[in-house]
């Protein structure tokens, strides 16, 4: 009867069939869609670091790629900012490499993907270098994008994003104005040292004066740390490049 | 020999009506009299993590009423053909296509909110209601009885999250689906005049005291007594 054993497993076997057909089905149909989903809010995120979040929300999702497409090209350097072009035999791109798995390689064997923004249609004409940052907040992952002006000093901007940090704290990390308090602070002190810029505790506090010190979030201090620490990390593993662009931004000017 | 049969004129019952004062009350109890958060307390876990702004539990909501009213059909279509010994498993197996069905429709065609709701939708899984409703409704009603059962029911979960949220929002952010209204009343009354936020309403502890409230409120009126 209906309660045979060989009907339970009958069942069971069909239903697991179905649902995993319709599972699989709606990936593969949706797949794409989401493909260009994720792409197009990496692009956002860079171009938030650049310009104003309003901007961007105004645009379309054709005009951001045509924008992005205009504005930014890409290079991928190593840990000793030399650029890679291929790795094991597969051609490598910005776009190709994906942050969150090479944060867990060794950094000697990760790719460093760096977005130039340059003007329209002039490559040449660097504006900022972007440079994506991936670490660790309270709850989970955390990543963003910080925007270098060509003195490879001056914080144009950032962008960070969470994975579930609390809404009202952590979370903040996503607010225009938490990422605002990062425009103009400098990376290296006056001894050439890399000091990045690093979050304090508590909230209220004016740091106009600290080239290298932003105001914090009341009650998301363990996520503070965390941007701090993914902020000095990524500079440092981006110091080779960073370097390399110091140096020939100073023969230029000579 | 056999026996006469009086023949009788087959009397056919008149259809239920699409929404027969039965049915009615299937969608109107589980808002005020029955309702599954405040009175038969399920779906606490939800109600306190996603309740923080409104924007967010909004969508929550829409999720969960997807969720429960598909899943409360599918299941009645089933109910007679699922084995007694694993309809448990059945039902969390459906109930689990679905969410992962709406957070890849979500990733599709709108990630930001995707981003914004992260797990939460995959939570849904784990709330009471949907499986209550499951096994309590749709195991033993037709599918359209079924449908409105659970869209009582997960209407009354959304209004009472989203009040939550509401007052959540507005004591813990200062504003209402992100429009600062804190600073609204407060450019009314000058410059000196300021609200400050009450941090507590952020966290989970606030949560609970809202809904305590809510529940206190709606019992005095409803004079709704546990016994």
């Amino acid at each position: 009867m209906q309660q045979s054993n060989t009907y339970i497993i009958t069942f069971s076997v069909i239903l697991t069939v179905i649902l995993g057909l319709l599972l699989s089905g709606t990936s593969q149909v949706l797949g794409p869609m989401q493909k260009e989903a994720i792409a197009l809010d990496n692009k956002k995120q860079i171009l938030g670091a650049l310009i104003s979040g309003d901007e961007i929300a105004a645009m379309s999702p054709k005009e951001v790629n045509a924008y992005y497409e205009s504005r930014v090209s890409t290079v991928v350097v190593d840990i000793n900012g030399k650029e890679v072009t291929e790795q094991d035999g597969v051609a490598v791109t910005a776009e190709t490499v994906d942050v969150a798995k090479n944060y867990k390689k060794p950094k000697e064997e990760r790719l460093f993907p760096v977005y130039i923004y340059h003007a329209e249609g002039n490559p040449d004409d660097v504006a900022n270098y972007v440079l994506p940052l991936y670490g660790a907040g309270l709850w989970n992952a955390i990543w963003g994008y910080i925007a270098l002006d060509t003195d490879m000093n001056t914080v144009g901007g950032i962008t960070l994003a969470h994975a579930g940090e609390t809404p009202g704290l952590g979370a903040r990390i996503t607010d225009s104005e938490v990422q605002s308090r990062y425009v103009g602070k400098t990376i290296y002190d006056e001894s050439g040292k890399l000091v990045a810029v690093e979050m304090q505790k508590g909230e209220g506090i004016d740091y106009s004066n600290s080239p290298h010190k932003v105001d914090g979030m009341s009650g998301a201090t363990i996520t503070g740390k965390g941007v701090n620490n993914m902020l000095y990390n990524y500079l440092n593993y981006y110091q080779a490049y960073i370097e390399s662009k110091k140096s020939s931004t100073a023969v230029a000017a000579l | 020999m056999s026996a006469e049969t009086v023949e009788k004129a087959i009397v056919t019952k008149p259809a239920e009506a699409l929404l027969s004062k039965r049915r009615k009350k299937l969608i109107s109890d589980p808002l005020v009299d029955d309702n599954p958060v405040t009175i038969q307390v399920l779906g606490i876990c939800s109600a306190l993590a996603v309740t923080t702004q409104m924007k967010p539990t909004l969508v929550m909501a829409i999720a969960v009423i997807f969720v429960v009213v598909m899943s409360n059909f599918v299941i009645s279509l089933m109910r007679n053909t699922v084995p007694g010994r694993v309809r448990i498993i059945v039902q969390l197996a459906v109930v689990a296509t679905l969410v992962t069905l709406v957070n890849e429709v979500l990733k599709a065609f709108a990630y930001d909110m995707y981003k914004e709701l992260s797990v939460f939708v995959g939570l849904i899984i784990t709330n009471c209601i949907v499986m209550g409703r499951l096994e309590a409704f749709a195991m033993g009603n037709k599918p359209y009885d079924s449908v409105l059962d659970g869209f009582g029911s997960a209407l009354g979960y959304s209004w009472i999250i989203l009040a939550v949220a509401f007052f959540r929002e507005l004591l813990g952010s200062g504003a209402v689906f992100g429009v600062p209204v804190y600073d609204y009343i407060s450019s009314l009354f000058g410059p000196d005049f300021t609200l400050a936020t009450n941090g507590l309403m952020v966290s989970p502890v606030g949560a609970f005291m809202i809904l305590g409230i809510i529940i206190w409120v709606q019992r005095t009126k409803t004079g709704y007594v546990e016994h």
